[in-house]
């Protein structure tokens, strides 16, 4: 009888586990099939205006890239308060688990927030209100990525530091953060994977434009707000469109996360 | 006991850690002797490595220590200063410039091996590319590692063995040329083969520097150190030339320890 | 230099906190008017944006139409002369029935005003929150332990890695398969729309499923060896192990994993927005379209202005608020760092 209900459960759970990859798989299978069949040169090389998505890809790196690149240096900073300077305070902890809540906050309720400060004094969407909507949701992801690859360095190290005469400031910048730094690098490159793909903070702060852009100050392209707009067209040709984007961006995305996978990888060998 | 020189001497000393009720330390008097090996032992817990650590100050990383009494360490100019009364950043620069400390695993930087050693000595003000060149050679060279690693000066340090690791990070610290080195367990994590070698650099460091080095380990202690001190919970139980600590110590405690009957 | 460095890492920590309060401050701010109009009966009105009609403080001869909208013209009272100042035209206080000319005949010619309330959104969020919990725990806890506890690492280590990585595909995409594909499969069984609640809680399970299961599966993974060979050692099957040793020792980081899962299934906003249907009204069975808090927020922004902005960021505040509290709660209680 034990030995019954043992094979049942383990029956069941894998077959659990093949209806999840089942449904993953469907979601994939349909992607790659729908996205390709609008996916030509063309698209890359033409604007939405004439029905491509150069600009809308553009864009939303341009977004998520400047993101990425004010978030960078802040979240570092911030995750090295934590780990170095905090000496465990409750302060720290207190950071630490503000920059939880707000990892997991509704992107959605971050683009509320930019709409009241940024959007609505100023009247109209722009390219900075996405990239300032894309840093708060990237900021807490990188101090704490930071945190964790940091709290990784053996405290050895930091003691070798002080013990031979480094000051504070050169352990951290010249022993720790080369020590954490391959963690580091994937945390970043994790990070700027998950803002990259993001629809709604995007959605009413930058908004999306059909023509190249270069002009943040302006509604700016996005991929992913684009995607919205084309897929709930009755215009099939748009729809079509719609999955390669998609599927353009989903093959960013997992190529963003294998490579931070690999860089870790590489690292133990 | 002769009468040599103390470069340290350690006198009503006592310690606590941050948010500690009871003092760690409790009035230990010790002196760290010039030009000789002195080895702390005694069982785990005992404030062998807490003692340790003091004598460069490196608690002070986690504010909240509290210190008593004092730890007098001679200058070069033969004047004596308290180290617990250092208050500066810049002073505990100094101090740790002055007594280095090697810990229980190897600590390589995450750098080439050149500049690991170059690391330290840029800190401390060497510039100059011919002088640390000159510098980094002859310390691997005194620390028979120069044949080991001469090849590979500019691969990351972390690709040593641990052995080698080890004595590259006490090469570090004697390419400092410190008064006083602080070894903390420095053999724990290693096999017999590159404690020996390891206890073999120690020896041949004792020339030129002074050296105390905590060890949980007491034929380590007997093969390589002059004087022995034994701690017990907090407490100095016994300080003694080494050959007469282990074999014929003034306290009963230091026997029971040594002859294998607790610890 | 070391002063300077210091201070800026503290600044930046610190801006976490000014980030987060500020959000906080400005939802509120911006939600003021609506807070202060509907209060807390915002939560259980099913209206938005229906014209009703306020009693004038001096005509007694149009008698209050029903009871719960007296009410309502009541709290507008309370708080006439501040409204009134600060919304222009929308405000019933001002006369100007032009902006609200959809009302039906019966009170057109009385002073009306818009009423928001929040309930078929809540309730949609609630709803397909648990749609999406009962279909993902399952089907995301069988993954977790087949994963860790019954495939072969040959095995075991692709699948991971294809869960984490799906894991990482945008929210928009599972929309997209859910309105084109999922949706019309799921109503060709179980009938009803193609856009509605039911769809709108599975896509969301299938979108938390990689999630929750990667989550699960490092808790799991946690279970030291030797706790698991004792328990084999002392004859126990498979089965036994896992359910008398891992998910025990497993419980906290497993709970955690799905709280974090419900958090962000509450928050998700374009999976939902393609297949909920987005109207404003309850959803009679499973099978018919509702509406969501994300979803309100992201279909109605850009059209709305005065009131039924403020409605919106009223939403907004009380989906970040209802998410700070359910992922403050698995952190504190379920996630808590190992120190």
């Amino acid at each position: 009888m034990r030995l019954l209900i043992n094979k049942l459960v383990l029956g069941l759970s894998s077959l659990a586990a093949v209806i999840g990859l089942v449904f993953l798989g469907w979601i994939l299978i349909t992607l790659i099939i729908k996205g390709s069949e609008a996916l030509s040169p063309y698209i890359f090389t033409h604007d939405l205006i004439n029905n491509g998505i150069r600009n809308l890809l553009f864009g939303q790196f341009v977004l998520a890239g400047l993101a990425t690149i004010i978030g960078i240096p802040i979240g570092i900073m911030a995750g090295i308060y934590l780990q170095e300077y905090s000496n465990g305070s409750k302060y720290a902890d207190f950071i630490r688990d503000l920059s939880d809540v707000m990892m997991s906050a509704p992107s959605i309720v971050i683009g509320t927030f930019v709409y009241a400060v940024v959007v609505m004094p100023t009247g109209h969407t722009a390219g900075w209100a996405g990239v300032f909507a894309l840093f708060v949701m990237m900021l807490p992801i990188v101090v704490r990525a930071t945190d964790d690859m940091l709290s990784l360095v053996p405290t050895e190290l930091r003691e070798a530091g002080i013990a031979i005469g480094a000051s504070k400031y050169h352990v951290i910048v010249n022993i720790i953060l080369r020590a954490a730094k391959v963690g580091i690098v994937t945390g970043l490159i994790l990070a700027f994977a998950r803002v990259v793909g993001e629809t709604a903070p995007l959605l009413y702060t930058s908004g999306s434009s059909v023509y190249w852009s270069t002009d943040l100050s302006d509604t700016f392209p996005s991929i992913t707000v684009s995607i919205y707009n084309l897929a709930t067209m009755p215009d099939d040709k748009m729809v079509q469109l719609a999955w390669a984007a998609a599927l353009v961006l989903t093959f960013f995305v997992l190529i963003l996360n294998l490579l931070g996978r690999y860089i870790i990888r590489e690292k133990h060998h | 006991m002769k009468d040599i020189a103390n470069i340290m001497e350690i006198q009503d000393f006592s310690f606590t850690y941050p948010k500690a009720e009871n003092p760690s330390l409790k009035n230990i008097n010790l002196p760290i002797k010039e030009n000789h090996i002195t080895a702390l032992i005694g069982p785990s817990g005992c404030g062998k490595s807490t003692l340790l650590r003091a004598m460069n100050r490196i608690h002070d990383l986690y504010p909240g220590c509290h210190y008593e009494g004092a730890i007098k360490l001679k200058n070069q100019d033969g004047s004596i200063g308290n180290i617990l009364d250092i208050k500066k950043e810049n002073d505990f620069i100094a101090l740790r410039q002055r007594v280095g400390m090697i810990f229980q695993k190897p600590t390589p930087f995450p750098m080439t091996i050149y500049e690991n050693i170059a690391y330290g000595l840029r800190i401390a003000g060497i510039k100059n590319k011919n002088d640390l060149e000159e510098i980094i050679v002859k310390s691997l060279q005194d620390a028979a590692l120069w044949n080991e690693v001469k090849d590979r000066l500019h691969q990351d340090a972390r690709g040593l063995s641990g052995g080698q690791q080890q004595r590259l990070c006490i090469t570090r610290v004697v390419a400092l040329k410190p008064d006083l080195m602080l070894f903390d367990e420095p053999t724990s994590a290693l096999d017999p083969i590159s404690t020996l070698a390891i206890e073999e650099m120690i020896l041949g460091l004792k020339e030129k520097y002074s050296i105390a080095i905590v060890t949980h380990n007491m034929q380590q202690a007997s093969r390589i150190s002059d004087y022995t001190a034994f701690m017990y919970l907090g407490d100095l139980v016994e300080f003694n030339d080494t050959d007469v600590m282990f074999t014929n110590p003034k306290e009963q405690q230091t026997n029971n320890y040594i002859t294998g009957k607790f610890g | 230099m070391e002063k300077i460095f210091a201070r800026l890492s503290q600044v930046s920590a610190s801006l976490v906190f000014v980030v987060l309060v500020s959000t906080l401050v400005t939802l509120y701010i911006s939600a003021k008017p609506a807070i202060e109009e509907f209060g807390a009966k915002f939560l259980i009105d099913a209206r938005w944006g229906v014209d009703v009609p306020i009693e004038p403080p001096s005509s007694d001869h149009k008698p209050a139409q029903q009871a719960s909208q007296s009410s309502v013209s009541n709290a507008h009272l309370d708080n006439g002369t501040n409204a009134g100042d600060e919304d222009d035209g929308i405000n019933v206080g001002d006369d100007d029935d032009g902006i609200n000319v959809g009302g039906d005949g019966v009170v057109s010619n009385a002073p009306h005003k818009e009423v928001f309330g929040g309930a078929v959104a809540i309730v949609g969020t609630v709803f397909s929150t648990i749609i999406a919990l009962l279909f993902a725990v399952p089907l995301a806890m069988g993954i977790a332990i087949f994963l860790s506890e019954i495939a072969a690492p040959a095995i075991s280590k692709p699948v991971g890695i294809a869960i984490e990585l799906l894991a990482a595909i945008p929210s928009i995409i599972y929309g997209m398969w859910g309105l084109f594909y999922f949706g019309p499969f799921i109503a060709s069984i179980f009938g009803g729309h193609s856009v509605s609640l039911l769809v709108a809680g599975l896509v969301l399970g299938v979108m938390v499923i990689p999630f929750m299961a990667a989550l699960s599966r490092d808790a799991i993974n946690t279970t030291p060896d030797v706790l698991k060979e004792a328990a084999y050692a002392v004859g126990a099957t498979k089965f036994e192990v896992i359910k008398d040793v891992v998910f025990p020792y497993a419980k906290a980081g497993i709970i955690g994993s799905i709280i974090i899962s419900l958090g962000r299934a509450l928050g998700e906003t374009m999976a939902v927005a393609f297949v909920i249907g987005g109207v404003f009204e309850f959803a009679k069975s499973v099978t018919d379209p509702t509406n969501s808090i994300p979803v309100v927020l992201a279909n109605n922004f850009s059209e709305s202005s005065g009131l039924s902005l403020a409605s919106l960021f009223y939403l907004s505040l009380i989906l970040f608020v209802v998410s700070f509290i359910v992922i403050f709660t698995a952190k504190h209680y379920f996630l808590r760092r190992g120190k």
